[in-house]
């Protein structure tokens, strides 16, 4: 247990030096909370991906609950905001779907945010729990991305349904889903090729293969959001095209290891009102972990 | 690209210009719009706000205050702003004459450094060189075979050596453009996280035992305020020269590549604008600040259009239209230029006031491949004599190209068109000067 926890800080404490380095000096100040300090919170929030425009409410609320609340100083400006935040991110323990059995549940993303990854670590967890697990390989563009997900599967220990490179990934994820089935597995995560949201043809694609999973499964169909923590204020189109391409369920955020804050997830939550279900926090395969609202909130405003 | 900045600055400056009076507040008030628009671009913060001063400062002054058209004053001032933001003086790729010149390629995972090696190859190769790549990111096997088959896919040669240690491999590529007599190497190494004290070691080795003349940063365009953390790590470790901005097109807000120059002071050297090898552009901060502002951006557009430009065709067509004749094979070869200058929506976004058409008039990238696919089911009478082309040949030629009647009918009245006024121009040629080559490109049907 104390690896992943470990792992974990560290991540997290990258991102906390980082945020906090400025938020502290907020602190650092003194307690009186004037104009300055707004000023210099509003862009510490925007320095971390937040986006401006949920920034700008954010710290407008915070105001106004910072005068009627009669918070005494900066510290429990902060800790107010922390909580606030943490609201925000907070979901009710069903929404977690891929603890969930049965569950389908299909991988989405544009390239290189760590899709792939994140299936074969979502494979190995959920296989070390002794759940069965199947793997679907739909990305059928990638040169290599079949062979990657196939080393994973092996780590993992599950079986894993793949084709050709070339192959209509729609036929792959009909074939997953029907293995699924006559196994009767207890997950079966489809991983997809990484396309840019701004193509029409490859979110149609998407959209069929979604289409063709509803169809087919019995388990419910949910859609996972693999997201990269460095992305800025594009993510929220991003999020945006894919929840209408094939509606977003549940966000995975990636390369929280770095001095990325992943800001923009907290704006993504904000407008499609779904939960963060993963975090990574490094490249192993215990690296991938579910996310905490309070810790991360707590981490991004520097007070843990 | 900068879609997004640009059609909020250009909102707000169209409310301000055609005002015959500014007050403090009408300024600040632009202001205040222009700093969301930025931050919205993911322009680090700190670069925003500088900038924002410094344009409130000037623009402000008396002299915009008392002209005659502020609003305009106030435009020109930002253009000037964003750039110097972006560098301000064109900065160049330095070559020395040293043989081979080398260049080292370094950046952060998935930023999209191999494809941009063989973009930066494919570029210099037009201008003379006859580079080599070599492959040093040991760590990921498929990296090695991607930049294979982009060598292969443009025929410059790719050396991969054996092992992992990527300073050996690169000191043994160096080694192997000197035998191939390659004036040009560029190294693809190894892309992690920044923070990763091991992998900066090896790109810090590299440059040692090599001692490249250019280190190029590749930055996705997609990054957001962590892109100056990720620039200035590497500028601490390995000291690059230059920044090589990838993932330009689509709707990437591209804030990185107007606060690195900011934060770090390196130039950003080349953008790259498109999945095919040839979508590399010189970054040119006055176009680039053109182009957010809705200007144009005319001296990239020639450029582009003298590189697609093949010199046969161009001389061959001359020759043709001096003579009054232009048929659909001159037509087809005029499209085929254009199609190699990009996206239709690029090369507009470089023509000055363009960004005044109608925002919702979908441009139709199609319609050049469709034209092309239906001038290629023409038999070669037919292309020379479009008067043979009856209702049964249109009918033919439309199932070729998988179109319909209507479409070839349309076709073929643009390239009447086309024809009369290339008829009308070789008439003045007759007695004027010579037609300045390649630009041209008459009735293009868009």
């Amino acid at each position: 247990m104390s690896t992943w926890l470990d792992k974990l800080t560290q991540g997290l404490s990258r991102t906390r030096e980082q945020l906090s380095g400025q938020l502290n000096v907020l602190l650092g100040r003194g307690p009186d909370v004037d104009e300055q300090f707004w000023t210099e919170l509003e862009d510490a929030l925007i320095g971390a991906d937040m986006g401006v425009t949920a920034v700008t409410e954010m710290v407008e609320r915070l105001r106004d609950s910072a005068k009627r609340q009669a918070l005494p100083d900066a510290r429990a400006v902060l800790e107010h905001l922390a909580s606030e935040i943490a609201d925000e991110l907070r979901m009710d323990d069903t929404a977690d779907f891929i603890d969930a059995s049965p569950s389908t549940v299909l991988v989405v993303g544009i390239n290189g945010t760590g899709k792939t990854t994140t299936v074969g670590k979502l494979a190995k967890a959920a296989a070390d729990e002794g759940r069965s697990v199947l793997i679907g390989s739909a990305d059928t563009f990638r040169a290599a991305a079949v062979e990657q997900l196939h080393i994973w599967a092996d780590r993992a220990g599950v079986p894993i349904v793949e084709s050709d490179r070339g192959t209509d990934p729609a036929s792959v994820a009909f074939d997953a889903v029907r293995e699924a089935k006559n196994s009767g597995a207890d997950l079966l995560l489809i991983d997809t090729a990484g396309r840019l949201h701004t193509s029409k043809d490859l979110m149609a694609e998407l959209s069929k293969v979604k289409r063709i999973v509803e169809r087919e499964s019995s388990a419910p169909v949910k859609t996972l959001l693999v997201m990269d923590a460095t992305t800025g204020q594009n993510g929220l189109t991003q999020a945006r095209e894919f929840n209408a391409a094939v509606g977003v369920d549940g966000i995975a955020l990636t390369k929280l290891d770095g001095t990325a804050k992943g800001g923009i997830a907290v704006a993504v939550v904000r407008e499609l009102g779904v939960p963060i279900l993963r975090i990574g926090v490094g490249e192993g395969a215990d690296d991938l972990r579910p996310f905490d609202p309070e810790e991360f909130a707590s981490a991004l405003v520097g007070l843990s | 690209m900068f879609q997004n900045l640009s059609d909020r600055l250009q909102d707000v400056f169209s409310r301000l210009t055609g005002r015959g009076k500014l007050s403090e507040a009408d300024v600040d008030a632009a202001m205040r719009e222009v700093r969301m628009a930025l931050l919205e671009a993911d322009v680090n913060f700190k670069v925003v706000k500088e900038f924002v001063a410094k344009v409130r400062e000037r623009a402000v002054g008396a002299d915009v205050m008392q002209s005659l058209t502020p609003g305009q004053m106030v435009v020109k001032i930002v253009l000037e702003e964003l750039t110097a933001l972006m560098g301000g003086n064109e900065a160049r790729l330095a070559l020395s004459g040293r043989v081979p010149n080398v260049i080292m390629l370094v950046g952060l995972q998935g930023a999209g450094k191999t494809t941009a090696v063989a973009k930066l190859a494919n570029l210099l190769r037009k201008q003379g060189k006859r580079p080599l790549m070599v492959a040093c990111d040991v760590y990921r096997p498929a990296a090695i075979d991607q930049l294979e088959a982009l060598g292969r896919e443009l025929d410059i040669p790719v050396y991969r050596g054996e092992g992992t240690d990527a300073v050996a491999i690169a000191k043994a590529g160096v080694r192997d453009a000197i035998d191939r007599l390659r004036d040009l190497v560029i190294i693809d190494t190894a892309g992690r996280l920044h923070i990763d004290e091991e992998m900066m070691s090896e790109a810090a080795a590299i440059k040692m035992a090599v001692k490249p003349e250019q280190v190029l940063m590749v930055v996705d365009a997609m990054t957001g305020q962590d892109a100056v953390n990720a620039a200035s790590a590497f500028a601490e470790r390995v000291n690059f020269d230059g920044v090589i901005i990838s993932k330009l097109d689509g709707d990437a807000r591209g804030g990185a590549a107007l606060s690195i120059r900011a934060v770090t002071g390196k130039p950003v050297l080349f953008a790259s604008v498109g999945e095919k090898t040839d979508n590399l552009e010189v970054f040119r901060p006055d176009g680039m600040a053109r182009r957010i502002l809705g200007m144009g951006d005319v001296v990239s557009l020639i450029e582009k259009a003298q590189e697609a430009f093949d010199e046969d065709t161009a001389v061959d067509t001359e020759e043709r239209l001096r003579a009054g004749t232009f048929t659909l094979d001159d037509f087809l070869g005029q499209l085929r230029q254009l199609k190699k200058m990009g996206s239709i929506k690029d090369i507009m976004a470089m023509i000055p006031g363009a960004n005044k058409l109608p925002k919702d008039a979908e441009i139709d990238e199609g319609a050049l491949v469709r034209t092309e696919a239906i001038i290629q089911s023409m038999s070669a009478k037919e292309r020379a004599k479009p008067s043979l082309i009856n209702g049964s040949r249109r009918e033919r030629i439309a199932k070729g190209a998988g179109v319909t009647v209507y479409d070839v009918n349309q076709m073929l009245k643009q390239f009447a068109a086309a024809q009369k006024m290339v008829k009308q121009m070789g008439a003045q040629q007759g007695k004027g000067k010579r037609r300045r080559r390649g630009l041209g490109m008459p009735g293009m049907p868009f």
